[in-house]
This record gives C-alpha cells, structure tokens and sequence, in this order.
C-alpha cells in the first residue's frame, strides 16, 4: 500500500503499534462479547429459536427469496450497463441538443429515490412487481454507470482522444475504440462495486411487495412470531453479506486476471482513477 | 395539483425531517469516513485491518439490514434513544461513512507519490503528511464522488420512513393512501422535493468537477 | 491467497441456495386455518356480466394483504390464509371457481385503488375500509365485517386506558393507515411509523413508544401470540371500520350479487365457519354479518 506515506517503522514504533492493535483489538473482542452476552440473555441465542433452520419450508421460502433476489439483480444489472453506456455517450455527445436533454434526464434519474421510482412504475403504468423492481434498478443505475463511464473517459489523458482525431478517426470511433475500453477498464472498481449496490437495492423491492429474500424474511418473522425475528434477520444479513463480498472478490480477481494478461501494454490500473459509486 | 397544494404543509415538514436527517447524518459520515481513510493507509496494522474490516462489512449490508440493527438491536442491549431519529442517524451515517472512506482513500491515492516523499524529507511525521499535505489535495480531487454520496444519502434516508422516522417518502405514502384518486400526483409531489435537495448537489458536483479539472 | 477465498466463499453460497432448492420438493407446512369450499357446478349468469366472464373463465384474480395475521397472511407455503382469503374463496365458489385455481396478488395499502381501476385484479379483499374518497374511484360490495380501532399496550402499563390517554405521546402504527391518520389527527398522539404492524412490537415492548394502533382484530392476533407481554388498552374500539369489497367502478351487477352472495353466506352458516376457521380461533365471539351497504 502507500507506503510512500510513513518512514519505515523503527522497533520502538513496531513495539508501541503492536501494544495499541492489542488494546484496540481486545477492546473490540470485549465489546463484541458484550453484545453477545447482553442478547444471549434475552433468549435470543435459545436453541429454541434457532431450530426453525432445521425446517425444510423455512429454506425453501429464504431459497425463493435469494433466487428473486439475484434474478431482479442480474437482469437489472445486464439491461442497465448498455443502457448507461448510450446515455454516457449521449451525454458527452458533441452536439449541444442531445448533449443538454440528456443531462437533464441524467441529473432527474439520479435525484430520485428508487424506492419511489419502483412505486411510481408500479401505480402509474400498472406492472408486476418483479418489473417495478428491475426498471426502477435499471434507471437508476444506468444513470449512475453513465456518470462512472463519464468520469472515466474524462480521467483520460487529452492526448489519447486528439491522437484518435489526428489520425482520422471520427468523432465516435475515437471514443469506441480509443476512450471508451481504457475508461471502463480504469473504473472497473466502481462499476463493480455500483453491481453491489445495485444487488443490495433489490432489498428496496419491499415497497412494491416484492417477493425477495428480505421480504422473505419478513414474512417468515410475521407469519412464525417475532421471536423468530432476530435469528432470521441475522440469517438474511449473513448471505447478503457472503454474496455482495463474493461478488466484490470476483470482479477484483478477474480483474487482476485480466491485468496480468495484458502485461506489457500501457492501460496498467493507473492509481488516480475515484471511486465513484453511489450507494 | 390540489392534492399537493392542500398538502403542502405535510410535504415541507416531511421535507424538513429529510434534510435534517441528511445533513446531520452527512456530516458525522464525512468525519468518520475520513477518519476510516486515514486509518486505512496509517502504519498500526491493527487499524488498517479494523478499517478494511468495516468497510467491507458495511459496503455489502443492504441498508435495510443496518437499520434493522440501529433500529430494533441495538434497543435489546439497552442502547434506547428517545428520538428514533438517532437510530436512523446512526444507519445512515455508518453505513454512508463506509464509501465515503472508500471514495477518499483512492483519493489519497490520486495525489503525486512526490507530495509525500517531499513532505517526509522535509520531516513530517505521518499525520502531518496525511493531514496538511495529502488530505487536503485528495479531498479536493474526491470533492465530485462525495457529493454523488451525499446524494445518495439523502435517498436513501427514504428507508427510514419503514423504521419508525415520519420523513418525505412516509408522508408521501400516508398522502397516497389517504388520496387513492390521485396517488400518482402524490408521488409526483414528494419526487419534486426530492429533487430539491439532489438536483442542486449534483449541479453543484459537475460545476466543482469542471473547476478541479481545470485546475488541474 | 485471495482468489482462492473468493473461490470459496461463492461455492458456499452457491451451496446454500443449492440445498434450499433441493429441499423444496419435501416442503411441508402449517397451512392452519384453511378450507377449500366446493364450487358450485356449472352456475349460469346472464351473458357480459362480469360474472359470467370470470366463470367461463374458471379463474378469477383477488388481491389481499399477505401481512394482515388472522385476515391475510402468506404462510411458509406462499399462499394466503386468513378471513379475508376465506371469503373471497366461499366468493370464487359461487363463480364455480376452485380455491386452488384463484390467483392471489398481494395488494399493500397504496395499490389498491390503481390496481382495482387497472383490472390487475378482479376484487380486494383487504381489510379494506369502505371510505367516501375511496368511493370515488372504485365501488365497495359489503361490508363484510365491521372492525374497530383500538390500542395495544405492554402488560404493565394501567396509565393508558382510552385514546385521549395518548395525546402527546408515541404511538406505533403502519406508515399511511388509517388508524395512524386517526391517532394523530383525532387524539394528537405522535405517529411513529413502521413498515408492517408486527415491526411496532419491538419498539413497544423496549417502551420507546407507548401504544400501538391499528383495528381491533389485528391486535388481538399480537395479544394472542404474547399475552405475557401485551394487553389491549381497552375492549371497546374507537372508530368503525367497515371491511367492504372493492371492485371495478359501476360495475353495480357484480357489486350487487357480491352482496347477495355475502347474506346467503351468514344464512347457510358458512361465514361463521369462515370466521372460526381463522380469527375466531383468536376472537371467541362470532361476529354476525353488517347491515349490507347497498347504494
């Protein structure tokens, strides 16, 4: 890491960082303990509780929901990426009359709330919930992957887009074939981590009931009787938690797969690319 | 339109909570996801685990998630707020703080590798390097990316009209269901003051983008 | 190292959703309170009324709440039960519809007007309460029940006793019900809203709020399940609150014969069944049917 910022720790500084990780980190252990005795004497860790996990309908309801889950998100996320890649280049268009419009639509899409979008879809254009849910992922993060792409493509050294024009391509091609793959590569980080975002925002399909594993678990916790709450909530946090880190490490993988394919050329991941995800 | 005029009481007392709620949440988010930052690139190991820790926690909870826990767990280990307010606070700005450290952390990357050496060979310690030198440059380059955060804060503290805080988007929902003939106008009224919080804090990133760019 | 990790993390995921798919096929499940009334054979209506579509049609669309205990609540199976899906079967029967060839849509409180006007379903069953606002834009058959707001406290509170015992302080109800409107604009209690009715227990038995509120009924669900924490404020009720069922603007035929449907049921004893099927095994008395609201 950015070691450039700090000398070389000396022993003294190592013996006075490692005494402080220890304190910190046994604080830390203790206040965790502390919880966990604190709701372990609310019951909440009974095995009691804990035993509707050995229902096979209760897994099933929670396997539904995570299914719902990933298919809104999946197919949220392969509409929506196109999509912000047109706006995005809408949106950079050298003609003021697409430029500005656009702008507009882009700065109205970001400003709403997608839970109001997923409403306003479903009561004003009368569609199924699981179709208010992807169309109002899919606005809102076109938008957002739009605005990333942007910035990519403006992070860009000049040179590379007056070395496209000089050597007579159009406008256009320049930003296809020149711009366009070194900016999506520079922002694979936030694109990647705007995909989380996007997957975790299927939770906000509540208002629209949709059928997902946070509703799910809702459900289950309604229907079972609030005892069950805290276990099932503590499930559902968990698998979200295992799927946005899995699908967070992935990208980061395949990244770095791809990077040392590429070995040897220039478009090496330059250390001043934002992150810009919007959460 | 007469639903919204009627209403408009309503509206601007929703509209309040929500800016008060982003505003306050906002800032606590800024210092602490500064804070995260800084303890992601300082030299105790133990913090910079405990701040990646976090971040990655916190980055791959749906904020429902952490409300619930700000909202009904924390209650049972005896943390009772009076205002339900402070339990909405503290999702939001945990949860924002996170990608706040994030976006500042590549930050403090995007400054020159010479800025620092040249602040070390003059003799700083690290929290002179990282306060006057780095932070200072990096928050301004992050500037465009935090107010894209900010942003989504003041949407997403929309999820707390489900955890016991009346703000625009609870009072939207309470005038569509008490005007079933025009719950469309409703919600056309509560997006408009939405937009009065977001559409200026993004005309106001692109035209700080446009200026640190030329500065550049 | 890292990719090894990652590797890793996604095959447990992938497991987990892997095995929850397997063990579907041997799900069981308490389903209680259910009953399948057998339907009429082959009813004849006059043809282009509605009810002669949806009976040729051998199906019919009704929504419901699916988070309503004893009158619509979705079960570990995914099908509804309570009083609300009761009746709108005993309804699907007189059509010669099957209960199992009913199509369930969950309605929440802010879709039902757009989703009746927009034909996504043929009739809401929600305890629905028949309003004039609500009047304006779809029709009301019923009602079929006459529930009332009432108050929710924890065991050991004996300081409130009515509604004017709230004024001033907070009270837990469903962001945008009635009851919530009526607490606050009647009794100038302090709303604080949660997503469903069950949310507000936490908040009630922590004591960060006082009361919660909604109808009676519902209440009485939560007192059933916990009666060592939570005791109703109160027997009587405060407001009335008529259960009707929508359906489509000046459709006046349907809306008629729904209502003639609903006085044979209280004749021919099967609304009491209904009843004792779900929220009677909560509420010992029976209701009897309202005066039905024919306008």
């Amino acid at each position: 890491m950015s070691s450039v910022l700090y000398d070389v720790p000396g022993p003294k500084a190592r013996r006075i960082s490692l005494i402080a990780s220890i304190i910190g980190g046994l604080l830390i252990l203790g206040l965790l303990a502390w919880v966990v005795m604190t709701l372990a004497q609310q019951g909440i860790f009974d095995a009691r509780r804990w035993q509707i996990f050995t229902r096979t309908d209760v897994w099933r309801l929670l396997g539904n929901g995570l299914v719902a889950t990933l298919s809104a998100a999946a197919l949220a996320a392969v509409i929506a990426f196109p999509l912000g890649l047109l706006m995005c280049l809408l949106r950079i268009s050298d003609a003021a009359a697409i430029r500005v419009p656009m702008r507009v639509i882009l700065e109205f899409l970001r400003g709403m709330p997608v839970v109001l979008m997923m409403l306003f879809i479903l009561l004003g254009f009368g569609t199924s919930a699981f179709f208010a849910v992807v169309a109002g992922l899919v606005l809102y993060n076109a938008a957002v992957f739009a605005e990333i792409i942007r910035a990519g493509i403006q992070s860009l050294p000049k040179g590379q887009r007056e070395a496209g024009l000089a050597i007579g391509l159009t406008s256009y091609k320049s930003r296809m074939l020149i711009e366009l793959p070194q900016a999506i590569r520079r922002m694979m980080p936030s694109l990647v981590a705007q995909m989380v975002v996007l997957l975790k925002d299927t939770s906000l399909g509540y208002i629209v009931a949709y059928g997902e594993l946070l509703r799910a678990v809702q459900v289950m916790a309604d229907f079972l009787g609030t005892q069950f709450l805290f276990p099932v909530f503590f499930v559902a946090a968990a698998i979200y938690i295992a799927i946005n880190i899995s699908v967070s490490r992935l990208a980061v993988w395949i990244e770095r797969r791809g990077s040392k394919k590429a070995a040897g050329g220039t478009a090496k991941a330059e250390p001043d690319v934002l992150e810009a995800a919007a959460p | 339109m007469d639903v919204i005029i009627e209403n408009l009481p309503l509206y601007w007392e929703g509209f309040l909570r929500t800016l008060f709620l982003s505003a306050v949440s906002g800032i606590i988010a800024l210092i602490l996801g500064t804070l995260l930052a800084a303890a992601r690139v300082s030299p105790v190991a133990a913090l910079r685990g405990f701040s990646t820790v976090y971040v990655e926690i916190l980055r791959n909870t749906p904020l429902t998630i952490a409300f619930f826990f700000s909202a009904i767990v924390l209650p049972r280990i005896g943390v009772k707020f009076e205002q339900f307010e402070v339990a909405a606070i503290i999702a939001l700005s945990t949860y924002t703080a996170a990608f706040i450290a994030e976006a500042v952390r590549s930050g403090v990357n995007s400054v020159p590798v010479g800025q620092a050496e040249a602040a070390r060979s003059i003799g700083m310690k690290f929290g002179q390097v990282l306060s006057l030198i780095i932070l200072p440059q990096a928050l301004r380059t992050v500037i465009p990316p935090l107010i894209n955060i900010l942003i989504a804060l003041v949407k997403n503290s929309s999820v707390a009209g489900a955890f016991f805080v009346l703000e625009l988007f609870g009072y939207g929902r309470q005038l569509a269901n008490a005007n079933g003939d025009a719950v469309i106008t409703v919600l056309l009224g509560t997006a408009f003051f939405y937009l009065l919080i977001t559409v200026p804090l993004g005309i106001l990133a692109n035209t700080v983008e446009r200026k640190v760019a030329i500065a550049r | 190292m890292k990719a090894f990790m990652s590797r890793r993390k996604s095959f447990v995921v992938a497991a987990t959703a892997a095995l929850a798919l397997s063990l579907s096929a041997c799900g069981g499940g308490d389903s209680g309170g259910s009953s399948n009334p057998s339907p009429v054979e082959k009813p004849t209506f006059a043809a282009g009324t509605t009810m002669q579509k949806l009976s040729s049609a051998g199906t019919i669309k009704i929504g419901t709440k699916f988070d309503q205990p004893l009158f619509g609540q979705v079960g570990l199976d995914g099908k509804p039960v309570g009083f609300d899906v009761e009746i709108g079967k005993l309804i699907a029967a007189k059509l010669g519809i099957a209960a199992d060839k009913i199509e369930w849509s969950e309605t929440v409180s802010a879709n039902r007007e757009p989703f009746i006007e927009q034909g996504k379903v043929d009739l809401v069953i929600a305890t629905y309460t028949i309003s004039d606002k609500r009047k304006q834009v779809v029709d009301f058959a019923g009602p079929y029940y006459e529930a009332g707001q009432a108050l929710m406290v924890n065991k050991d509170n004996n300081t409130i006793k009515k509604p004017e015992d709230v004024k001033g302080k907070k009270v837990c109800s469903v962001t945008g019900s009635t009851p919530a409107a009526t607490i606050v604009d009647k009794y100038g209690a302090e709303l604080v809203p949660a997503a469903t009715y069950s949310a507000c227990l936490e908040p009630l038995r922590n004591k960060q709020v006082e009361a919660v509120t909604t109808d009676n009924v519902i209440l009485a669900g939560f007192v059933d399940k916990e009666p060592d924490a939570f005791k109703l404020a109160s027997e009587e009720t405060f407001t009335k609150e008529p259960y009707g069922i929508g359906l489509k603007k000046g459709d006046t035929e349907f809306r008629n014969w729904i209502n003639d449907q609903l006085e044979s049921f209280e004749k021919d004893g099967s609304y009491k069944k209904a009843w004792e099927a779900t929220a009677g095994s909560v509420i010992k008395t029976a209701p009897s049917l309202p005066a039905i609201n024919r306008y």
